[in-house]
């Protein structure tokens, strides 16, 4: 039986993130507010580990650093069919960036075990800084192969794989335990099912914070991350727009003759 | 010595056709950066049968060169580039790495940060130093900019994809060194590429179109996205995406217009049934003329582009098409 670990990511739902904005007076972010769900791609991570338990046999556990509620998200993926939720949550993690995020996950995950493959999803909607994965193996010094698009072979040694490069694929090979980042081509996350809610009600998420792990303070979080946000500002409006009006017809000549003006046509 | 004064440097990466495009723009930078500092432009480059490179890279701006030639760098492998890419840095302790927003930078950059413990920052749209020499990395994020910097680690690191900068007028009187890197016998992969297919390359490619439709998830289906496509095709122009037209399988990924995605120049732009999301906003790089086509009047899109039509394009694209094919008949 395979131990896999799945991190993911509770993100502010990316169909309402637009919302977001970064007010002109202060610099700062407006916050509306936004439910957490679980990172898209992170679905497709949760999948491919729920697709080798169906088929080969895996314990899941899922991974995530974040806020308390984001025990909701986590709850979802028990309810998917993972079977044990850690979320790392504390005061002390906060502010981090994608190298103490890494290393805080990566610390996790030790104390939990040893795990035979980690799986994460390439990006998170809201950071889409892909870091977060290839800085976790590093840590736990696993290999790692980004941007996986298909699992061809799985055996308790081996992965066979196909990982996106510019115009195609490179086809590969990687020795367990190992870390990969998957693409949203891997697969298709099914729905949550009314048995698998009913199922993960009865389970618990463990919450570990700082003291659970064995990291110092000083490497976690807002003092534990090389990088940090000096500045926002809003964009200068560089366009004024014109709106074309009229009905159908008149709106479709009317942007041809601005085409033709332009000399782009 | 004093913290901002190291080299900058550039992992430029090897395509088919010798240094790839963004490496070279990212030296010409790397110059810039380097002559404010008063520091040397460093570059390392691993692949095989590459001896003319080291000339090449000098005349792009580099002042000192290490390139390993060998059987076993031909292609990218994360383990052993990592191995030797972090020795020399270990050894030569960079002040700034600039690294290509290509699958294997995106790769290979975090394994490398993660490594030298230091800090990273994703596909920036401009670099600049503030009055103390420290980099200042700056990223589209919610409908503005953020500037992000790396006080104390070292090197500060920064990816960037093609087309953000411009590429150098390589000089041919240019000197520099040139040195081997020395590529580890005993090293035993737990990673191995078997094979690399490349398929074909799209006809009208994006980076060079000089016209550009793109569309989101306001096309509502593949109806809807198939209209999109014919406008493109009627008109010549490269056809590109946003995320949410990438996640509906309308089109593959590497259609991807923005941060994370492509960055384009085009002459004109038609952004269709998309919201104008920063992050795609940002791929369009000064482009002459703008156009958008969204249902919703409020859409932040409007207030990006010169020209605006509200309507559900399922209805005005026909329409449209119609009037083109009329005009092109003519």
């Amino acid at each position: 039986m395979f131990k896999i670990a799945v991190c993911i990511k509770a993100v502010p739902d990316p169909e309402l993130a637009s919302k977001i904005k970064i007010d002109p007076k202060t610099g700062s972010l407006i916050r509306t507010n936004i439910p957490l769900v679980i990172n898209p791609l992170d679905r497709n991570a949760l999948e491919a580990a729920l697709n080798i338990k169906s088929t080969q046999g895996a314990e899941i556990t899922v991974f995530s650093m974040g806020p308390p509620q984001a025990d909701t998200t986590l709850k979802q993926c028990l309810a998917l069919g993972a079977d044990q939720g850690i979320l790392l949550s504390d005061i002390a993690f906060a502010g981090a960036d994608a190298y103490s995020t890494a290393l805080t996950l990566a610390s996790g995950i030790k104390k939990a075990g040893e795990f035979d493959l980690v799986i994460c999803g390439v990006s998170s909607s809201d950071g889409a800084t892909e870091w977060v994965g290839p800085e976790i193996s590093v840590h736990l010094g696993l290999p790692v192969v980004t941007m996986v698009s298909e699992i061809s072979e799985l055996t308790p040694e081996m992965i066979q794989l196909k990982a996106n490069i510019e115009n195609g694929y490179r086809k590969m090979e990687v020795d367990l335990p190992a870390l990969l980042t998957v693409t949203m081509e891997l697969n298709t996350p099914k729905n949550l099912s009314f048995s698998g809610i009913i199922k993960a009600k009865k389970k618990e998420i463990a919450v570990w914070g700082i003291k659970d792990l064995d990291i110092s303070e000083n490497l976690v979080g807002l003092k534990g991350s090389p990088t940090i946000v000096t500045e926002m500002n809003p964009l200068e409006k560089k366009r004024e727009i014109e709106f074309i009006e009229g009905d159908r017809t008149e709106k479709a000549n009317i942007l041809v003759s601005k085409l033709i003006d332009a000399g782009v046509i | 010595m004093d913290n901002n004064k190291g080299s900058v440097w550039v992992i430029a990466e090897q395509g088919k056709l010798g240094i790839l495009d963004v490496s070279l723009q990212l030296i010409d930078k790397a110059r810039q950066l380097a002559d404010t500092l008063g520091s040397p432009v460093e570059v390392v480059s691993l692949g095989y049968q590459c001896e003319l490179i080291g000339t090449q890279l000098i005349a792009a701006g580099a002042d000192k060169v290490y390139i390993a030639d060998d059987p076993a760098t031909a292609v990218y492998q994360a383990e052993l580039y990592t191995k030797i890419i972090s020795q020399l840095f270990k050894q030569q302790q960079p002040n700034i790495v600039l690294v290509g927003s290509t699958f294997m930078g995106r790769e290979l950059a975090p394994i490398l940060a993660a490594t030298l413990k230091t800090g990273l920052t994703a596909h920036c749209t401009d670099l600049c130093l503030d009055e103390k020499g420290i980099l200042e990395q700056k990223i589209p994020a919610y409908g503005g900019m953020m500037t992000i910097v790396c006080p104390e680690k070292r090197p500060q690191m920064a990816t960037v994809a093609k087309g953000v900068f411009g590429l150098p007028n390589p000089d041919n009187e240019r000197t520099g060194e040139i040195l081997t890197l020395e590529i580890p016998n005993d090293f035993k992969a737990r990673i191995r590429t078997i094979e690399i297919v490349k398929e074909e390359v799209p006809s009208i490619s994006l980076e060079s179109a000089d016209k550009i439709v793109a569309g989101g998830a306001g096309a509502q289906n593949i109806k809807g996205w198939n209209m999109i496509k014919e406008l493109a095709n009627l008109l010549g122009a490269g056809l590109g995406s946003t995320r949410p037209a990438v996640d509906e399988a309308w089109i593959k990924i590497d259609s991807m217009i923005g941060q994370s995605g492509k960055m384009v120049n085009p002459k004109l732009y038609i952004g269709i049934g998309l919201s104008g999301e920063q992050q795609h906003m940002v791929g369009i790089v000064d482009s002459e003329i703008m156009i958008a086509i969204n249902n919703d009047e409020q859409s932040p899109v409007f207030s990006q582009v010169d020209y605006g039509i509200v309507d559900d394009c399922q209805l005005f694209l026909p329409e449209l098409i119609k009037k083109l094919k009329a005009h092109q008949e003519q």
